[in-house]
């Protein structure tokens, strides 16, 4: 257990250091800096007014270009390490497979989760000076989606990465993954709708297993449907489940696919040809 | 003792190492030679259990690499072909090392300090900015610091100086006293006084085996 915490420890170190570390602390604290500037507490479009619309943005941001973030930055974790040899080493030393594997990916959530999050709670407390009311119940669903999406991701990142056995080819995998989540969201679903060749649950069961869907739409689930701008599939599931349902599949089920994932990643990576 | 019985690594279709049987005793200090690509990293890897052998076994003191990975790397010490380029700094490197091994860091600094390597200055410079040589001889520090029965170089004076070359040599002649050393070398002149058995492979078989 304590090599697993040094092994997460100085992986956080490493990436605490690293250029793409830098990257993307400011993209996310840019992300906020800019909604501020441009006035996004203070205007009152749909319905939404002050802090509520600022996270609302930010989560909707963050859903696209988070995974893609996680993807390319971790998945060289393993693969990269393995190319350069530094794996050949660091793995000479007795240090148990096991303790190495979830230390790095233990370090890596860190590193990936506390920026978005931080960034939030930037805005949250920039808000409250600017006397903004505190919209708790979306804060905290915010929190459990950032935490679960980047569960989701980093699972998926650290399977590739111990899957393939070069960077390169990590990194165009990871590319494709995202593209493909992407375009199955609303629109190639609403394709299929419209062709009117599936059923309804058909469709809806295939939107929720992609987790950028799911996030999609629990961004908005605290929100009235009526009020907001939301593409039928996201209609349909709210329409279909409880919110207080939905809300807990929402954050279970995307860490759930992270844990597999990672777990899938671990097999390949003990019991294979380490280097 | 290290028994490799009929071992061979197939690597799509290249066949690295071809049905290699050989025992390597406590006290014996090995001269691992052959052209390149004959396949000696193969060996030394399948001997540190990074490989699965495609047919064969390795056994270490009766045990295999793979399954017993940690009770094996106690007691090996390992320099690679080229000291990669890892990101840590000097600092945290010899904390991993330090704590996943039980080394002392004083012996650390101690070694490279023989080895004329000074580590205060550049304690918290990252390891892959140091010069190739700083590199080598730090993880040649490492080695010796970690006391292992075992002792496995994989051609680590590629980049040493000559005067860094006689001060390695001298203290492996130092500490090797009862245990295994193997040295893969393309320059048997070398470590020709430090060695009592020259093993030469090529197209992944072991061509010839002498004791000297
Ligand atoms: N991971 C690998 N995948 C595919 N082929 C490999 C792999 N590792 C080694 N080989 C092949 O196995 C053969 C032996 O390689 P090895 O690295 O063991 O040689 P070597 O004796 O250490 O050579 P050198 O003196 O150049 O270091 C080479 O033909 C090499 O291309
Ligand atoms: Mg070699």
């Amino acid at each position: 257990m304590n090599h697993l915490l040094l092994i997460a420890y100085l992986d956080l170190k490493e990436s605490i250091r690293a250029n793409w570390f830098i990257i993307y602390s400011l993209v996310f604290g840019g992300l906020i800096a800019l909604f501020f500037i441009a006035g996004i507490t203070e205007s009152q479009v749909m319905g939404f007014s002050g802090l509520s619309r600022l996270l609302l943005m930010y989560i909707q941001v963050t859903i696209v270009i988070l995974p893609i973030f996680i993807l390319i930055t971790t998945v060289r974790s393993i693969s990269g390490d393995r190319d350069s040899h530094i794996l050949e080493y660091m793995l000479s030393f007795p240090i148990s497979l096991q303790q190495y594997y979830w230390g790095k990916v233990f370090g890596r959530f860190i590193t990936v989760f506390l920026p978005v999050f931080m960034a939030m709670i930037v805005a949250v407390v920039y808000g409250i000076f600017q006397g903004a009311e505190v919209p708790w119940g979306v804060l905290f669903l915010y929190t459990g989606l950032l935490f679960s999406m980047s569960s989701a991701f980093l699972g998926i990142a650290f399977f590739i990465s111990s899957l393939v056995k070069s960077s390169e080819m990590a990194l165009g995998i990871a590319f494709f993954v995202w593209i493909v989540l992407l375009a199955f969201i609303d629109i190639a679903l609403i394709g299929l709708m419209l062709q009117n060749r599936m059923s309804e649950g058909l469709i809806i069961a295939i939107a929720l297993l992609n987790p950028m869907e799911v996030f999609r739409v629990a961004a908005i689930s605290l929100f009235d449907p009526e009020l907001t701008v939301i593409g039928p599939v996201a209609f349909y599931i709210l329409d279909l489940f409880s919110q207080g349902i939905f809300v807990l599949l929402s954050i279970l089920y995307p860490i759930i696919i992270g844990i597999v994932f990672a777990w899938a990643g671990y097999r390949i990576f003990s019991r294979n040809d380490l280097v | 003792m290290i028994v490799l019985n009929r071992l061979s690594k197939i690597f799509g279709k290249t066949r690295s190492l071809d049905d290699v049987s050989i025992t390597l005793h406590r006290g014996d200090a090995i001269a691992l030679m052959g052209a390149n690509g004959a396949g000696k990293t193969t060996l030394v890897r399948l001997i540190l259990g990074y490989y699965h052998p495609s047919s064969g076994t390795v056994r270490i003191e009766g045990r295999d690499p793979i399954k017993e990975r940690m009770n094996i790397l106690d007691q090996v010490s390992f320099v690679p072909q080229l000291p990669p380029p890892i990101k840590l700094s000097l600092k945290e490197l010899m904390t991993y090392i330090c704590k996943s091994s039980g080394v002392d860091e004083a012996r650390i600094v101690h070694y490279a300090n023989e080895m004329k390597l000074d580590i205060a200055p550049n304690l918290h410079k990252s390891f892959f900015k140091l010069s190739g040589g700083m590199k080598q001889k730090l993880l040649i520090a490492i080695s010796l610091a970690k006391e292992s029965r075992i002792m496995i170089y994989d051609e680590p004076t590629a980049n040493l100086d000559p005067k860094a070359r006689d001060d390695f040599y001298r203290l492996l002649r130092e500490n090797e006293q009862d245990k295994l050393a193997l040295f893969v070398t393309h320059r048997i002149e070398e470590v020709a006084s430090l060695v009592n058995r020259k093993i030469y492979m090529d197209l992944g078989k072991v061509v010839s085996d002498e004791i000297c």
